[in-house]
């Protein structure tokens, strides 16, 4: 359904009146997303999270360069395609209710996403069902934006992007700091979007939650994809994952080991010139800090190490 | 996924990167070299061109009259300058007191609060629902008209905009997170001021002060126009076009158009500067 | 010790409560967790304790005194999110300085990297940030810390990175925490004891 191929995504700024330089917080970056499959994507912010979301979206700010392919149902996704088929293919849930028009009652932006998206019959049956889907009451589409809360409000959401025929749904971090039982009910609704045989690919930056649902979960660090690993890999513990940052991550748990490795992320703009995540390891050796590792396929997982075998 | 016959990678944005700053800063450049022009022509030109020359009435424009006659054979193009000089100096005059107006309303409304800026809200939406043009002709003619009619009446008039602007920009610093944990970390009110709000509220400052700028010119222009602003014997702008009128019926089309084009070059120009310096300060378009 | 006595508030005497009659104490050294649902006035709970707002009913004493009005204020609270927390118009190393000049280890503890210091807010990542208001909160004049959520939104690895400082910090210097979170894995690690709010 997706197909990221050696993406990378750069910003023009400006250092000093007029001189610019180019800083690439996105390198080398892999994905792919089957349909019914339900991926999700963790790492610490800056990791590229976001940014590979707002360019599949074709979103991205007016600085930004990318290079690599993203394929869409097998056929490159252009800027033109990703106009056409934004909303209406593709679907984005976004994190919070801010995102939505306030001066609209949400079961008109529910319609309105439905209508865009072309969904079958009209566009007010296809709300009422989609809400009576989520436990909404007919009522609840009059309200405004601002007069949902928590739960209600993620329903909502989610509405906006289930009403249409998209075929490839993002959730960008769509459970922010909420409470485990409205996070287990969001992350149920995307679990349901993926198993009717959509892709959904869910960003966020908390493992647990994304591995109660997920069939796989890729791991970013400093813009690059560094593991993709099926999701019982993490559940059967530490030993089974491939790449050490993913072990770090594992470790560091509050429900594992609570223990972080030193140091942080590189910025974009100090990237090392090897395997980016050589000065925090504890495998480093020199061919690590001479060449950035290639993906490989280890015991049916991607990752980006020297050292793992299979 | 069939790895055959796939195009060629994408490339967003083929051209290189434009340097829209560059671009910015020659706007700027411009706009301000062309002010700087009509200022240093408008001192310089032969005054000479203001003198009556009955021998050389009403001529359309050639290359030793540019802008042409005028019906006494006066030069347009002199007088125009000479009239853009005047529109500026008011126009300076008059936006820089509005501003400071604007300010300090401003700022005494968000930081006094209570019946203060209940008045001072009621005030500007009464300025804001009164049409401009009255309040200006209003204001001038209780000032007995002139010069200080003309400063007065833009000046008092034009602050509301950037009062409101300025207003909300110190209520919203206010209820920040971090002014409000500054104050927790100790920090005294007036250090706040001047460590958390001025750098928020100083490019909002100059670039109102820069926007104030065409709008005092035109309304300068305007009520002069009028008859209620400066005296007839000043070459303002406004007097030139308002003295055009009586003759543009008989043909004489550029005693109204060039002085009125060249009063819009410069009042886009104040434009150009304001907006490209806003582009420039505001953080969320200054990466563009 | 910080002691909350039948706190209460609402924001105009013709609304709702946001939380109502809430008590209880702080001692030294201790790091409590606070959790309940969505909307149960957390967030508000964390700003009158820090002396961000008034409690409309009820007594908030540090030590038997209230809370000074003025000077540092010794419960210092850290927010969820760091990007409204810190001025956009300022660089890094005047965020820190607002408050203290911090030593070199503890910035390196919570791997702040000396080339940050030099860069604006909108340069660095929200993980990045937190460590800076992390960094802030510990200036010698703190003796309690209220941290609403201040990992929520961050990877476990930065999460483990900041927990830990804020750890050795308050055992070292005796400092009360409270730890206002939803996540019950990380409440029962780092808290001795966990307030439920209701709604």
């Amino acid at each position: 359904m997706l197909a990221v191929r050696n993406l990378s995504i750069s910003f023009r700024m400006y250092s000093a009146g007029l001189r610019q330089h180019e800083i690439t917080p996105i390198t080398g970056l892999d994905l792919e997303v089957r349909a019914g499959e339900l991926v999700g994507i963790v790492g610490a912010s800056g990791s590229g999270k976001s940014l590979l979301a707002h360019a599949i979206l074709g979103i991205l700010p007016a600085n930004a360069r990318t290079a690599g392919e993203i394929y869409f149902k097998e056929t490159l996704l252009t800027p033109d395609r990703q106009k056409r088929l934004r909303g209406k293919e593709i679907a984005l849930i976004p994190q919070s209710v801010g995102f939505l028009d306030p001066l609209m009652r949400v079961g008109q932006q529910v319609r309105r996403a439905a209508y865009l998206s072309g969904a079958n019959g009209s566009a007010e049956a296809a709300q009422r069902q989609v809400f009576r889907r989520y436990g909404l009451r007919d009522e609840d589409a009059e309200r405004y934006p601002f007069q949902v809360s928590g739960g209600m409000a993620r329903r909502v959401l989610v509405s906006t992007a289930a009403v249409g025929q998209a075929a490839l749904i993002i959730a960008d971090e769509p459970t922010p700091g909420l409470h485990p039982a409205v996070v287990a009910e969001t992350l149920g609704h995307l679990r349901q979007l993926a198993d009717e045989g959509r892709a959904v690919l869910l960003i966020t930056h908390d493992i647990g939650a994304a591995l109660t649902v997920a069939d796989r979960i890729a791991v970013f660090y400093a813009g690059t994809t560094v593991e993709v690993a099926p999701a019982a890999d993490f559940q059967a513990g530490g030993q089974a994952l491939r790449h050490p940052y993913t072990q770090a991550l594992w470790r560091a748990l509050p429900q594992n080991q609570f223990v972080p490795i030193a140091g942080s992320q590189p910025p974009p703009d100090q990237l090392p010139a090897g395997c980016l995540f050589a000065p925090r390891c504890p495998h480093v050796s020199a061919a690590c800090r001479a060449a950035r590792p290639e993906l490989r396929l280890i015991r049916g997982g991607w990752v980006r190490c020297i050292h793992v075998e299979g | 996924m069939s790895d055959m016959s796939l195009p060629a990678p994408v490339h967003r944005l083929a051209t290189p990167f434009s340097n829209r700053r560059r671009q910015t800063l020659w706007a700027i450049g411009l706009s301000l070299s062309f002010l700087a022009l009509i200022v240093v022509l408008g001192q310089r030109l032969d005054p000479a061109g203001l003198d009556t020359n009955l021998q050389a009435r009403n001529q359309a424009p050639t290359w030793q009259h540019p802008f042409g006659t005028d019906w006494l054979g006066r030069d347009m193009l002199t007088r125009t300058l000479r009239g853009l000089t005047i529109s500026l100096a008011v126009g300076v005059i008059a936006s820089a007191l509005s501003a400071c107006i604007g300010l300090l309303i401003g700022l005494a409304s968000a930081t006094l609060g209570g019946w203060v800026d209940t008045v001072i809200t009621w005030v500007i939406d009464m300025f804001l629902s009164l049409p401009h043009l009255v309040a200006l002709i209003l204001i001038a003619f209780v000032f007995g008209g002139g010069l200080t009619g003309v400063i007065a009446s833009v000046a008092l008039t034009h602050w509301t905009g950037l009062a409101r602007l300025i207003r909300a920009e110190v209520l919203q610093l206010k209820t920040a997170n971090y002014v409000q944990l500054s104050e927790r970390l100790g920090r005294s009110r007036i250090w706040i001021a001047r460590h958390h709000l001025l750098p928020h509220l100083i490019p909002q400052f100059v670039v109102g002060l820069l926007l104030l700028f065409p709008h005092a010119i035109l309304h300068e222009a305007g009520i002069t126009f009028i008859g209620i602003g400066l005296s007839p014997h000043q070459p303002a702008v406004g007097i030139i076009l308002s003295e055009s009128m009586r003759h543009l019926s008989t043909g004489y089309w550029w005693l109204a158009a060039l002085p009125g084009l060249s009063l819009l070059v410069m009042v886009k120009s104040f434009d150009a500067l304001g907006e490209n310096l806003r582009a420039l300060l505001d953080p969320k378009t200054s990466q563009e | 010790m910080l002691k909350a006595e039948g706190l209460s508030f609402r924001y105009t005497p013709n609304s709702g409560w946001v939380f109502q009659n809430i008590t209880f104490e702080l001692r030294p050294g201790e790091i409590v967790g606070l959790s309940g649902p969505s909307g149960c006035g957390k967030t508000t709970l964390g700003k009158v304790l820090a002396g961000y707002i008034s409690p409309t009913k009820g007594r908030l004493s540090l030590d038997d005194r209230p809370l000074p009005r003025r000077g540092y204020c010794p419960v210092q609270l850290i927010f969820q999110h760091p990007e409204l927390a810190i001025n956009t118009r300022w660089r890094m190393s005047q965020v820190l300085e607002e408050s203290f000049s911090p030593p070199l280890d503890l910035l390196r503890a919570l791997g702040i990297e000396n080339g940050w210091l030099k860069r604006w807010p909108h340069e660095l990542s929200g993980g990045e940030l937190q460590r800076f208001a992390v960094a802030r909160a510990l200036a010698p004049g703190t003796r309690y810390l209220i941290a609403d959520e201040i990992t929520t939104m961050l990877d476990a690895i930065t999460q483990a990175q900041i927990w830990q400082v804020i750890l050795e910090q308050a055992r070292r210097r005796n400092l009360g925490v409270l730890v206002i979170s939803h996540e019950a894995p990380l409440l029962e690690r780092v808290c001795g004891r966990v307030i439920e709010l209701k709604q």
